[in-house]
């Protein structure tokens, strides 16, 4: 079924065409599910007041704070489903947690 | 007075196994029956039955544990749904032919894989040929009404079997509705004591060993009156309907005839998707369409006469299956109610869906669908699919 | 069709109590005489993810077993859900859609997709935690919900939910007040835009 390696499986993909037995070719796939939509309270990363001491990145459950460098460059929406932890662990309170609009 | 009440699907199980009040209970949890044992063993910790609960680490051990329990002449259920059900599998036919009347709801649940949490009828369809009888449930109503009555049939002396209490997971289990219940002294007087009669473990004026390697010569015999008992079953259910009916004016039957008396084109369904179905029936009904339903409520044994009788005047019938045999010839319910109507001097022209599968939610306009397919095979006599599925994405 | 069945959707965010909102709607109704479904839809159980619960209410027995896919009303607990959820869909057009927002129903009609029917905020948020104390939007929503679809008299309503409340919280009966009045502010403070 090489074929269907790229396929991306969704709610219009018909019998003919779905992976056998469910099968996932493609690894990291998750990241094409964009899970922010779940999201009712949206953290602020704030570049200014922070001193890059990373505690942020280890525990975000989605890998939502993104590094580059070693050093963090903001929050991927996409996937980042508000749960706070960051906003939290930050010890220089570097993050705004305000409502979703 | 019946007492007017909502519950879920779950919650009219456990109720029904509170005012049984079982000797033993012993079962292992899992989605979507997990409420059962969990709200049984609450009335178990409260002490509002005085059952002896046995927690175990597997549906296999739940079931030997019930086959143990039911051999030294207790009173026992249990429940569990599909892969819990799969991992019974060997002790279902034990329990079966050791012809110990253990009661076990099934909240039927699509049997892996692809893993799945959700209703459909391959999990109970799998253990049909168990040996265990089995009935069906449209609605919380049914399965409290079929519980109670389950334990009269399996204990029944003509009978001697175990039954399976089937209704769909999560949109019969999930969901409350209302309900009439019955008084706990009414529930506890129908069923009455349980005479396990002088054959059990427990019994030292007779002591007895069960369950002996049984070789060529007197296998055979024993499955023969094992499929004596199944035969039996059917008068003896009809007879306990009959006295059901008599205390609560619900009346029950091998299966349910729905506006069939002049009905054309008819659809042979199982479970809540009956009442779904009925719906539709009416809207045709109101529009002049001579449309029918049958519900199979008991599926073992199977009422082959009965059914021939009702299905035989129709024009043509679907008969619906939420479970594929992977036969390639259609699902289990279809292949038997065709086999059904094979005798009959008349008989329609019968096409099978499969549908549902895995919790696809089943609506009025896929039964419609269904109705109108008949309706067209009437009209031009013309069969163009025998094998359907239905909600499928072509 | 059964008659005078009114269908209920109900959109909110897993962890928001949208279910339990639901089975409260039904036991009320129940309590008033009614026949009652009341039935999430199951998917894996995440917090935050979009979820949806149901409700049917009769006069008399209700026999359908599916989702429903054209409601009389819609509820939404989390107004955010309305620009990644289609709320309206299959949403009758003399029927109405009541949303959690702070906002009036003018200036959330515009993301309602074209909804014609009649528009209702309610701003639970603010209600749940000024009597509560916290947030836990359903109860309002549920006492929005009764007003604007006028399931059963406001009375009958109200004591329903006291011996509801009663049962269920028997362990801590100091938040009943709290929760009786989150619904009483919400029969009165749900606002409509009813063109």
């Amino acid at each position: 079924m090489k074929d269907n390696k790229k396929v991306t499986i969704t709610t219009e993909t018909t019998w003919k065409e779905i992976t056998p037995g469910g099968i996932v070719y493609e690894a990291g796939n998750a990241h094409n599910y964009k899970t922010g939509e779940w999201r009712s309270m949206r953290p602020i990363w704030h570049s200014e007041k922070c001193k890059q001491c990373l505690l942020c990145f280890p525990v975000c459950p989605d890998s939502s704070i993104l590094v580059e460098d070693g050093k963090v460059v903001g929050i991927d929406y996409d996937h980042c489903k508000g749960c706070g932890v960051c906003v939290n662990v930050c010890p220089f309170n570097v993050f705004d947690f305000v409502k979703e609009e | 007075m019946a007492i007017r009440e909502r519950l879920s699907g779950n919650e009219a199980v456990a109720t029904a196994m509170k005012q049984i009040n079982p000797d033993v209970v012993a079962a292992f949890p899992i989605t979507p029956s997990t409420e059962v044992p969990q709200y049984f063993s609450q009335f178990v910790a409260n002490g509002s039955v005085d059952t002896e609960f046995v927690a175990v680490e597997s549906e296999h051990s739940a079931m030997s544990a019930c086959v143990g329990a039911s051999a030294a002449g207790a009173r026992v259920m249990t429940a569990t749904s599909a892969n819990g059900l799969a991992l019974m599998w060997e002790i279902l036919y034990i329990a079966a032919s050791s012809r110990l009347p253990i009661v076990m709801p099934v909240i039927n649940r699509a049997l892996s894989g692809p893993i799945n949490i959700h209703n459909d009828h391959s999990d109970s369809m799998g253990a049909r040929d168990s040996g265990w009888i089995q009935l069906y449930s449209e609605d919380n109503q049914e399965a409290y009404d079929n519980i109670i009555q389950a334990i009269r049939i399996a204990e029944h002396k003509d009978v001697r079997l175990p039954v399976m209490v089937c209704m769909d997971g999560f949109i019969v289990s999930h969901s409350v509705e209302n309900i009439e219940l019955l008084e706990t002294e009414k529930v506890k007087e129908f069923v009455g004591e349980y005479d396990p009669g002088l054959d059990t473990l427990l019994n030292p004026e007779q002591p007895v060993a069960m369950g002996p390697l049984d070789l060529p010569p007197h296998y055979f015999e024993h499955k023969r009156q094992q499929a004596e008992a199944m035969k039996n079953a059917k008068e003896v259910i009809l007879e306990i309907a009959k006295e059901f009916e008599a205390l609560t004016g619900r009346k029950y039957g091998l299966f349910e005839e729905y506006k069939m008396e002049d009905a054309e084109v008819a659809i042979v369904v199982l479970n809540s998707t009956a009442g779904t179905a009925k719906e539709v029936v009416d809207e045709l009904r109101e529009k002049g369409v001579k449309a029918g339903l049958v519900k199979i409520r008991v599926f073992r044994p199977f009422p082959v006469e009965e059914l021939r009788e009702a299905l035989k005047h129709v024009k043509a019938v679907a008969v619906m299956d939420k479970a594929d045999s992977f036969s390639a010839a259609g699902g289990p319910v279809f292949v038997e109610t065709r086999a059904a109507l094979y005798d009959a001097e008349t008989r329609p022209v019968m096409i099978s869906y499969i549908y549902g599968l895995g919790g696809r939610d089943v609506k009025t306009d896929d039964i419609m669908k269904v109705y109108e397919d008949l309706l067209e095979i009437v009209k031009t006599g013309e069969v163009k699919s025998v094998y359907n599925y239905l909600g499928v994405r072509e | 069709m059964a008659k005078q069945m009114i269908e209920i959707r109900w959109h909110g965010r897993g962890g928001q109590g949208a279910k339990t909102a639901s089975l409260l709607l039904a036991e009320a109704a129940f309590a008033t005489g009614k026949f009652i479904q009341g039935f999430p839809e199951y998917g894996p159980e995440r917090m935050g993810a979009p979820i949806t619960a149901y409700n049917r209410i009769s006069d008399s027995k209700i026999r359908i077993h599916s989702n429903i896919y054209e409601p009389d009303y819609v509820v939404v607990v989390d107004e955010t859900l309305l620009k990644d959820v289609d709320v309206t869909a299959g949403l009758k057009k003399e029927g109405a859609i009541v949303i959690n927002s702070e906002k009036s129903p003018e200036e959330l009609r515009p993301l309602l997709k074209g909804y014609e029917g009649r528009v209702y905020t309610i701003d639970a948020r603010k209600i749940s935690i000024e009597t509560l104390g916290k947030y836990f939007p359903n109860t309002p929503m549920l006492g929005a919900i009764v007003k604007v679809a006028n399931i059963m008299e406001e009375e009958d309503f109200l004591k329903a939910m006291e011996e509801s409340f009663a049962h269920k919280f028997a362990t801590k009966p100091e938040v009943i007040e709290g929760n009786m009045e989150a619904i009483k502010r919400a029969l009165k403070e749900v606002k409509g835009d009813e063109r």
